[in-house]
């Protein structure tokens, strides 16, 4: 699946919910679901400093694609990082550059990313996307 | 109804003061709205308040009808502005009850009021070696100003540690005096516990040892009445947005004779009486302090928001809040799991708590979906989180225009929360 493939189908599974219950349900099972980041991984160097709750993200490429990793202490903010983890795990540096992600917004969960200061939800998404350029320099 | 049968849980009996809400809650525009599909409920006021429409009228006022620059021109504008502007400090020197209105220093809050010390008394009267004593539960604004200081000048800074209910070890802060503590810099209510600490004893100690006290009001102005002469403190800072005041102005307190031997330390139009290029002579208080054109709508408005106050009464709203606290105490700590962080015996109307298992940013945002505002994280209190050992908690702090009812919503709110995550 392509990452936009898998941002309609995410959007398609949200569209199902009526009431603000079930979709964040949805994301905190989705944060439960999340496989648990080794702790080798869970170093200084992949943490991403919210003001309020960590996000862990590791990157790894068997040279055409890109794989990432991720976790949090707070089970919202994991749920949300698992839906980045899966749209954007599995594709090429090039592809995770120049995604563009609209599935928050379209869900209506962009105020999360807003949230700067408190989740790291948004430099998480910068990081990811510099995983991509990093590899997309190292590959050419 | 559920909200009797939690007034009649309360276990002891006290008689509920009774204040006009219908009235205070329609005073407040703002809480009249629908956050996420539910009635707003804010209970983020140690945060900031929310203002009464009189405030936002004498703030809209003041543009539609007076404004000008103050202090310089000649014109029928430039006097009424400048008129009111100096009757706000004359209103904010009598609910502090200070000496004198130029012992009350405009400033664009509590963190600007404690930077101008720090830079201008600090630099200039403290040395290296010299010792300035906070407590484990300063806000980074009473912390980092210090810091900064000890760098620069090689002062040492020692801090009162707190037992586990959030009180400070008096016993231990005696210990830490000698004729070495320069100053004395303490929360008087701390946003992140609510406790209200022992200020006037502080005081009193640190001036057996010859040192200079400011205290940090910016929580306790809307709660207790302030008395700076009957404290004694030689500084205390505030912020009237936590006051149901405008944002972007506070004030600084000081003691006349300290005040005049500090030099300014912002320069600039305003606080000059006489300029060449060869040396420039300074205004008197408390204009020297009050460089460039101040904040002049946000201090016009700032009585009418002291106003406010006065006329509820801060008793009664001292008592109102109490009540509140003690209902709030009580529901909260009947759901299983729920710790309250913060249990002093002196404690203003502000409740954090920890949930087992379950991270505070997860609260709160499971909360806001159902229209209830609290705050979640460290509360700009690290150090105090790091003394508990914890990354940081969820807060609900209540004012005046709260109710029980409200606190209803809140333990209804938490409880689905423990449901959707356990
Ligand atoms: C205890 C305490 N001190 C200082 C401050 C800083 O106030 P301001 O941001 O208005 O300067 C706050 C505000 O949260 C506070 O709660």
């Amino acid at each position: 699946m392509t990452i936009n493939e898998t941002q309609d189908e995410l959007i398609e599974d949200f569209a199902l919910f009526d009431d603000w219950e079930s979709k964040y349900e949805y994301i905190i099972d989705m944060g439960k679901q999340l496989a648990p980041l080794p702790e080798e991984f869970k170093t200084e160097e992949n943490i991403i400093k919210g003001c309020q709750s960590r996000v862990w993200l590791h990157a790894e490429t068997d040279g055409e694609n890109v794989n990432f990793e991720a976790d949090s202490d707070a089970i919202i903010v994991k749920g949300l990082v698992s839906m980045l983890v899966k749209v954007l795990s599995g594709h090429t540096a090039e592809q995770i550059a120049q995604a563009d992600l609209y599935f928050m917004e379209r869900i209506g969960l962009h105020q999360h990313l807003a949230q700067t200061r408190s989740n790291g939800l948004a430099s998480m998404v910068k990081q990811m996307k510099t995983y991509g350029l990093a590899y997309q320099s190292l590959n050419s | 109804m559920q909200y009797q049968a939690r007034e009649n849980m309360i276990s002891e009996t006290y008689t509920i003061p009774q204040l006009d809400m219908g009235q205070i809650r329609s005073d407040f525009p703002i809480l009249d709205q629908i956050v996420n599909g539910k009635p707003l409920v804010y209970f983020d006021n140690a945060a900031t308040t929310q203002k009464p429409r009189q405030v936002i009228e004498a703030l809209a006022g003041y543009y539609e009808r007076t404004n000008a620059n103050i202090h310089r021109g000649i014109h029928h504008l430039a006097e009424k502005a400048t008129a009111e502007f100096e009757a706000s400090r004359r209103r904010i020197q009598n609910f502090i009850n200070a000496r004198l209105p130029e012992e009350v220093i405009f400033t664009y809050g509590t963190t600007d009021g404690i930077n101008l010390v720090a830079q201008s008394y600090g630099r200039t009267f403290l040395q290296e070696g010299d010792e300035i004593i906070i407590s484990t539960m300063e806000h980074h604004s009473n912390i980092v100003p210090w810091q900064m200081l000890c760098e620069e000048k090689g002062c040492v800074l020692r801090i009162i540690p707190i037992n586990d209910a959030g009180e400070l070890l008096m016993d231990e802060y005696e210990k830490m005096l000698s004729e070495k503590t320069k100053f004395v810099s303490v929360v008087h209510v701390s946003n992140a516990l609510g406790t209200i600490n022992p200020v006037a004893e502080i005081i009193k100690k640190a001036h057996e040892v010859g040192a200079k006290v400011l205290i940090d009001g910016a929580q306790a102005t809307s709660h207790i009445d302030i008395d700076v002469q009957a404290l004694d403190c030689d500084f205390y800072a505030f912020s009237l947005h936590k006051l149901y005041g405008p944002t972007g102005m506070g004030v600084l307190y000081g003691k006349e004779a300290i005040l005049n031997a500090m030099p300014p330390y912002r320069g600039g139009g305003e606080m000059i009486k006489e300029v060449t290029f060869e040396k420039t002579t300074y205004n008197e208080l408390p204009y020297k302090f009050e460089a460039g054109t101040p904040n002049i709508a946000d201090v016009v408005a700032a009585k009418t928001a002291i106003n406010y106050v006065e006329n509820l009464g801060k008793e009664a709203i001292a008592d109102y809040e109490h009540h509140l606290l003690r209902y709030a105490t009580e529901a909260l700590s009947s759901i299983e799991g729920l710790k309250i962080v913060g249990t002093a015996k002196e404690k203003v109307s502000v409740i954090s708590f920890l949930m087992d298992g379950i991270h505070h940013q997860d609260i709160g945002v499971l909360l806001d979906q159902q229209g209830i505002a609290i705050r979640t994280g460290h509360h700009c209190t690290q150090p105090l989180m790091h003394r508990f050992g914890i990354p940081g908690t969820s807060r609900a702090s209540f004012a005046v225009y709260n109710t029980t009812e409200e606190i209803d919503h809140l333990v209804a709110g938490l409880l689905k929360v423990k449901k959707m995550l356990g």
